[in-house]
């Protein structure tokens, strides 16, 4: 994104935007809507593509003012260290502000209890919820698509949440036009979803485009990975391989960035976002299906843990 | 260049919408190998003995267990000539509200039939909604041709009779087509049929990747609803102010004289900023700042407007209802008014008519509207808005109504008063004469001396 507005296009641009100037253009009018009718709206962020395309977005629909919103991220602890880093250095680098929740001091109180497979990626549900309260935050940016799942298909642009957090289908309103609404009663919060007609293809055309950077394990790299459910996880501070799980070092790269104790990596020598595109352009698994345990629970899964307040 | 294509599709519960849905979804390659698994193994547990592709686009668990579609979903597949985005709407006549929701951004609307039962009731009801949300174009897709032997004279019948009927709700010819497909067997959807060496037109698809999908909205006036003001403060832009907002029709080009509504200041459009650099030009849909002349009192909710041709002013709105909520509206409901970036405080003094899905005529007088009723409606407002007439622009011609207690939305709203019954006997029927757009209030809006 240029700093500073250029001298005018020398050549007539088209009227008819193309497929990704319709969907930026989309987003930018979800976010400045927000901005208009919020109090205190925030953006939730896990240093995956999805929400660094959405914190990109957000600069350019406030440009030349900066971000008029914090980020907050929900830490289970079980972050990549490459994911943290690049997430401060997002931070400092344009100026913006962040509220971590640490699900480890959840867990520390008492207020959130270890699951016995050490899978955090379920307790994030009760930690974002009380820091949505506690800063009494009224609107709440996601980067979900609906695209990514079943449930998520149904999902609307403004999707109004109750004092709980939770999602209940028969009471969403209905969406018309570009006419959003977001008026709420104190306690409720509304999630928005500026991403929801992208597709994960868009998203990776998107950051070519527009040379967005992400973090590293994104692009192929070597790493010891071993095999649980048919993906490839990898040792960290949420445990390792079990008896009878064999390491392996493999090239790999992360198609989506989560808990480290159910995000899996997928073999891939796609080491640039040129053939990271190609490589969607031809895969045969969604990204969820092919890297996230917690979705494969059952064929409800998802619905079942947005009706518990996650996203 | 990809371009985004808008569709919404529209049929009976048994003409095999899901399963249409989900072949374009599996012969355009969009759905993918974990969640055809899953489909195959749901097929398996239903003790079906071929994958069922309307698995693939039933989301809910309600759904699954009614085995109905109850709310709009949104798909998404993509060629390398168009992407699309598709408005699945349910078919149950108690879900108008959906076929409205869906038909609202539709640049396109695909209506399904059962070849061997031709246009029926609800055909011509849903291409009734479609034709008043002002859904451009529409696609018959004649469906099961496979269960009529693939019969020419059979899908002829069908397509001449819808024709007439879209014909008759205003649409132009080259605006309607009809394509005889099997959702089922893969016929015309995707891929041409080797059964129906009678028909010379496209597939299904191949009429989505090339109908022509500018927006109608182009040669329109400038409409540009100013959502939110720009101002840094910083010591690099110290005096920047800029209007943050979505060109709604026509386009915007440094030089423009325009008018700011409702206040009626007038002033010229000094760049057109994006944060790629400046542009030539802005058409319909694109998100920009504009900066303007004179240093105006301008703030959310207002309007930017081409000066020689600005909207109605009005405090009095003649305007559809498409009412989506379980309780009635009756005259005298106070309720709020949401257009473009404005949100005014309404009361509706009348419902003048409404319209009657079984005979697709209208019932002068009703009393009152409910869920997923149609009708015409007076609208006070608590301040005058800048309305265009629906036909004419879809953005800024619609508004919604809102609930003041609890914020749900009770209404999709179109400003103008037509109702869908064919023949257009509509507003301008001279025994309906509350129809049409107010008066303007030309002190505010006409070009000054």
């Amino acid at each position: 994104m240029a700093d500073t507005a250029v001298a005018v296009a020398d050549t007539a641009v088209s009227v008819v935007p193309d497929a990704l100037e319709a969907l930026e253009s989309e987003a930018v009018h979800i976010f400045r809507e927000v901005a208009g009718e919020f109090d205190r709206p925030v953006i939730l962020f896990s240093g995956g593509k999805d929400s660094t395309v959405l914190v990109h977005l957000a600069r350019k629909a406030f440009w030349p003012a900066p971000v008029p919103f914090a980020l907050l991220h929900v830490d289970t602890g079980h972050n990549f260290d490459e994911v943290l880093r690049f997430r401060d250095d997002l931070v400092a680098e344009h100026g913006l502000r962040l509220v971590v929740a640490h699900v480890q001091e959840w867990i520390d109180d008492g207020r959130l209890v270890e699951r016995p497979d050490g899978t955090r990626n379920p307790l994030q549900t009760t930690p974002l919820l009380d820091t949505i309260a506690e800063h009494r935050f009224d609107a709440v940016f996601g980067g979900g698509r609906r695209d990514e799942e079943k449930a998520r298909a149904k999902e609307r642009i403004f999707s109004i949440r109750n004092a709980f957090g939770q999602w209940e289908p028969r009471r969403q309103r209905p969406e018309l036009w570009d006419l959003y609404n977001g008026r709420h009663s104190p306690g409720e919060h509304v999630r928005v979803f500026p991403l929801s007609n992208w597709t994960e293809l868009d998203i990776w055309r998107y950051i070519a485009r527009e040379h967005i950077e992400l973090p590293s394990i994104y692009f192929a790299h070597t790493r010891d990975v071993y095999l649980r459910d048919g993906m490839w996880l990898t040792e960290g501070p949420w445990g390792g391989p079990r008896p009878g799980e064999t390491t392996h070092t493999r090239v790999v790269r992360y198609r989506t960035v989560g808990d480290g104790s159910c995000t899996g990596a997928v073999e891939s020598g796609a080491a640039t976002v040129a053939e990271i595109v190609a490589e969607v352009s031809a895969s045969r698994l969604t990204e969820r299906g092919a890297t996230r345990a917690d979705d494969r629970l059952s064929e409800a899964a998802m619905e079942d843990r947005k009706r518990e307040g996650y996203f | 260049m990809t371009q985004l294509l808008r569709l919404a599709t529209a049929g009976s519960v048994d003409d095999g919408k899901s399963t249409l849905v989900g072949r374009l979804l599996y012969d355009t390659k969009s759905v993918l190998a974990d969640q055809l698994e899953a489909v195959q193994r749901a097929s398996v547990d239903k003790g079906l003995a071929t994958p069922d592709l309307s698995l693939l686009v039933d989301g809910l668990r309600a759904e699954r267990e009614q085995g109905i579609t109850i709310d709009v979903a949104y798909r998404y597949f993509a060629t390398p000539r168009r992407t699309f985005v598709l408005a699945d709407t349910p078919g149950h006549v108690q879900y108008t509200r959906n076929t409205v929701t869906g038909a609202s951004t539709a640049q396109l609307g695909v209506l399904l039939v059962d070849a061997r039962h031709g246009v029926v009731e609800q055909t011509r009801r849903h291409a009734a909604v479609l034709a008043l949300l002002g859904v451009p174009r529409l696609v018959l897709a004649v469906n099961k041709i496979d269960l009529t032997g693939y019969s020419e004279s059979g899908f002829a019948l069908i397509a001449k009779e819808f024709g007439a009927h879209a014909a008759a709700l205003g649409y132009q010819e080259d605006a309607v087509v009809a394509v005889p497909v099997s959702a089922l067997l893969g016929d015309n959807v995707v891929d041409r049929s080797g059964s129906t060496p009678w028909y010379g037109g496209p597939t299904l698809l191949e009429h989505l990747e090339s109908v022509p999908v500018a927006a109608a909205e182009v040669d329109a006036p400038l409409r540009f609803p100013v959502q939110y003001v720009i101002r840094p403060r910083t010591a690099e832009y110290p005096d920047y102010r800029g209007y943050a907002g979505q060109v709604g029709a026509g386009t915007v080009r440094p030089g423009d004289r325009v008018v700011v509504l409702p206040a009626g200041l007038r002033t010229t459009v000094v760049r057109v900023d994006t944060p790629d650099g400046e542009l030539a030009t802005a058409g319909p849909g694109r998100s920009v700042t504009l900066v303007l002349a004179d240093d105006l009192d301008i703030g959310r909710g207002d309007l930017i407007a081409d000066a020689d041709a600005p909207p109605t002013l009005t405090d009095e709105l003649t305007a559809t209802v498409c009412w989506l909520a379980d309780r009635p509206l009756r005259p005298g409901a106070r309720l709020l008014v949401k257009h473009g970036t404005r949100t005014v405080p309404a009361i509706v003094t009348a419902i003048h008519a409404r319209f009657d899905e079984q005979t697709l005529s209208t019932v002068d007088g009703p009393g009152s509207l409910v869920l997923n009723e149609i009708g015409r409606v007076a609208i006070r407002t608590a301040e005058p808005l800048p309305v265009d007439d629906y036909a004419r622009s879809r953005r800024t011609g619609s508004f919604i109504l809102i609930d003041p207690a609890d914020g749900a939305t009770l209404a999709a709203g179109m400003v103008g008063g037509r109702l869908p019954t064919p023949e257009v006997r509509v507003i301008d029927d001279e025994s309906c004469t509350d129809g049409g757009v107010p008066a303007v209030d030309r002190d505010l809006t006409s070009p000054g001396p």
